[in-house]
């Protein structure tokens, strides 16, 4: 399976990488290295072979379903790039 | 007298006890290598006011009779992990000017138990790497060099800040992260000891995620005994990470007994590549008749599906990295891009991840995308998947048969030059993680000893293997292995 450009641009689209049309090409070339070195994995037989969920065989843990955090919005915003108002503040979503 | 930023954990431990030393006197001793050496890029945020503050209230809680097992001992602390109000951007842009509100687990753990943070260490941004060369704040080099040549080389990675700060004696020993091979792979470039622990072992709460099924916390130290102190500090069961293992924390250092004798040491024929060099065989075999020498058997064994281990990686990996780093948006926290005149929020996304990230972090975020899209998801990751529950098996069968721990390179060859694989296709620099990735995918404990040098002088390791949950049999091993192969060497200072 090849990568052209179209679908390089796809995928930097889903993963909101903004991607100059000029670097492309390139990025298509490395994609195509890439999965090429995993299309190996097509000679295993896997057949019966569940996909592995959990590297060790445990049950996670369960909580107490009750509040055990929150009250602290000072904090939450503190790191925040632009904050007013007690809220994240981002460019206009909806018209 | 010897300087005291050389002494291992155990030493300053002792001398702290008795009373020969304050930790006051042990940090001011690292502080001031630290200020010297800074052309080695190791500490890239230092924090000389808090360890001068941590040390003094050390010193007090020692002389008070309270001196736990890290009490007093001075630290460098990896990038990745969060620390309280101090700078944590995991090496990346996109992480700029972030000062976490909360301590991670860890290091929680570790200061809990009197440990002094004299800074936090260079990476590769967001771990991904294996030449500490995607780091937003530039290369860390490494303390060594080949004899009779002034080429700098890379410290390995992605913990190369650590690796190069405990092998020049810059801290008495480090924290780092193992998601394929991060604490293993520059602990053998430098001539130090690294454990990754089996997966579960160290809380993940607080250090920035990159492969949320692999990644674990390890300790990067000067020897074996080290190790394993730092090692009991770090563990435990902590409610705010689900995979963290309910399991009690044995005193690994108490069982350093360097008896080996009956122990079954598997040599996996799989890892014998193709145009391994002479070296790193010679190395090798060399470790195999140690460990028989101190009366282990050696049993050849088979891992049938090593050679697939990589290529599952670069899926599952970027899978979950890609997953894991869609938080980073310019909403929350770090580095937001400034944006044009009509831009709307996905325009402030896709400029903020652009400038935000660096190339290899975007390739692989790109890559993880693709294998988790829509037609792709079967083909890619769970197939990936499904030859992971077959790497782990081959494990399983080998240690139901018998095996204790196994015996392998830990990398396949000594440090490489820095810049030496700019022009190389990413696939090249991946085959770095040859030997220890396989560990990750079946989250065992491995851990790298240096044994021997190469025909430059530089430093080589072997890695050893263990069973899930035993790190204190496997501690025991290596210290074995390390007092067989009795390794001393130092890098010469030229920083």
């Amino acid at each position: 399976m090849s990568i052209d450009l179209e679908k390089a641009a796809k995928v930097a689209k889903l993963a909101r990488i903004k991607v100059e049309p000029d670097a492309l090409p390139a990025l298509a070339q490395e994609f195509n290295n890439i999965l090429g070195f995993i299309e190996q994995l097509n000679e295993v037989d896997v057949e019966g072979i569940e996909p592995m969920t959990s590297v060790t065989p445990m049950r996670l843990k369960r909580r107490e379903d009750v509040v055990s955090d929150g009250d602290q919005q000072a904090k939450v915003l503190a790191n925040a790039p632009y904050a007013r108002e007690g809220f994240f503040a981002v460019p206009k979503v909806v018209e | 007298m010897t300087e005291l930023n050389t002494l291992t954990l155990a030493e300053a431990r002792d001398k702290l006890r008795s009373g020969d030393v304050t930790s006051v006197e042990l940090t001011e001793s690292c502080l001031k290598q630290v200020e010297g050496a800074d052309a080695l890029g190791a500490f890239v945020h230092k924090t000389p006011d808090l360890a001068l503050e941590q040390a003094r209230a050390a010193d007090a809680r020692i002389r008070a009779g309270d001196a736990p097992a890290m009490c007093g001992l001075p630290l460098g602390i990896k990038d990745l992990f969060c620390t309280k109000g101090v700078p944590s951007q995991a090496a990346s842009r996109i992480l700029q000017g972030f000062r976490p509100e909360y301590e991670s687990t860890v290091t929680q753990k570790l200061f809990d138990a009197g440990a002094v943070m004299l800074g936090k260490l260079n990476m590769d941004e967001f771990a991904m790497g294996s030449s500490n060369e995607t780091s937003c704040y530039g290369n860390a080099v490494n303390p060594w060099r080949r004899a009779g040549d002034s080429a700098q080389l890379t410290p390995g990675g992605s913990s190369g800040g650590s690796a190069a700060a405990v092998a020049a004696d810059l801290c008495l020993a480090a924290t780092g992260t193992d998601t394929g091979g991060s604490i293993r792979q520059p602990a053998a470039f430098t001539g130090i000891v690294g454990i990754k622990p089996t997966y579960g072992r160290c809380s993940r709460w607080g250090i920035v995620a990159f492969a949320s099924s692999l990644d674990q916390a390890g300790p990067m130290t000067k020897t074996v005994r080290d190790a394993a102190i730092m090692l009991g500090a770090m563990a435990g069961h902590d409610p705010k990470d689900s995979t963290s293992a309910d399991l009690p924390v044995p005193d690994f250092e108490a069982m350093l007994s360097g008896d080996i004798r009956g122990k079954v040491i598997g040599i996996p024929a799989e890892y014998r590549m193709d145009g391994m060099p002479a070296e790193i065989e010679k190395l090798w075999a060399d470790g195999t008749a140690m460990l028989k020498d101190a009366g282990a058997e050696i049993r050849d064994i088979t891992l049938p599906h090593t050679k697939y281990a990589l290529p599952a990686y670069y899926v599952i990996a970027p899978a979950e990295a890609s997953s894991n780093l869609a938080r980073y948006d310019g909403v929350r926290y770090g580095h937001r891009a400034s944006l044009g005149k009509g831009d709307g929020i996905t325009e402030m996304y896709e400029k903020t991840r652009a400038e935000g990230f660096g190339h290899e972090v975007q390739r692989r975020v790109m890559v993880g995308t693709y294998v988790l899209s829509a037609g792709f998801y079967d083909a890619y990751y769970n197939r990936a998947r499904r030859v992971r529950a077959l790497i782990k098996r081959d494990f399983d069968q080998v240690f139901a048969a018998g095996v204790d721990a196994i015996l392998t390179p830990a990398t396949p060859s000594a440090a490489f030059g820095l810049g030496e694989m700019a022009e190389a296709d990413p696939v090249q620099m991946y085959l770095n993680d040859v030997f220890t990735v396989t560990v990750n995918l079946a989250g065992l404990p491995g851990i790298s000893v240096p044994t021997g040098t190469d025909a430059s002088g530089l430093p080589l390791g072997l890695q050893l293997i263990g069973r899930p949950w035993e790190e204190a049999d496997l501690l025991n091993t290596a210290y074995a292995l390390e007092q067989a192969a009795g390794f001393v060497a130092k890098p010469q200072k030229w920083w």
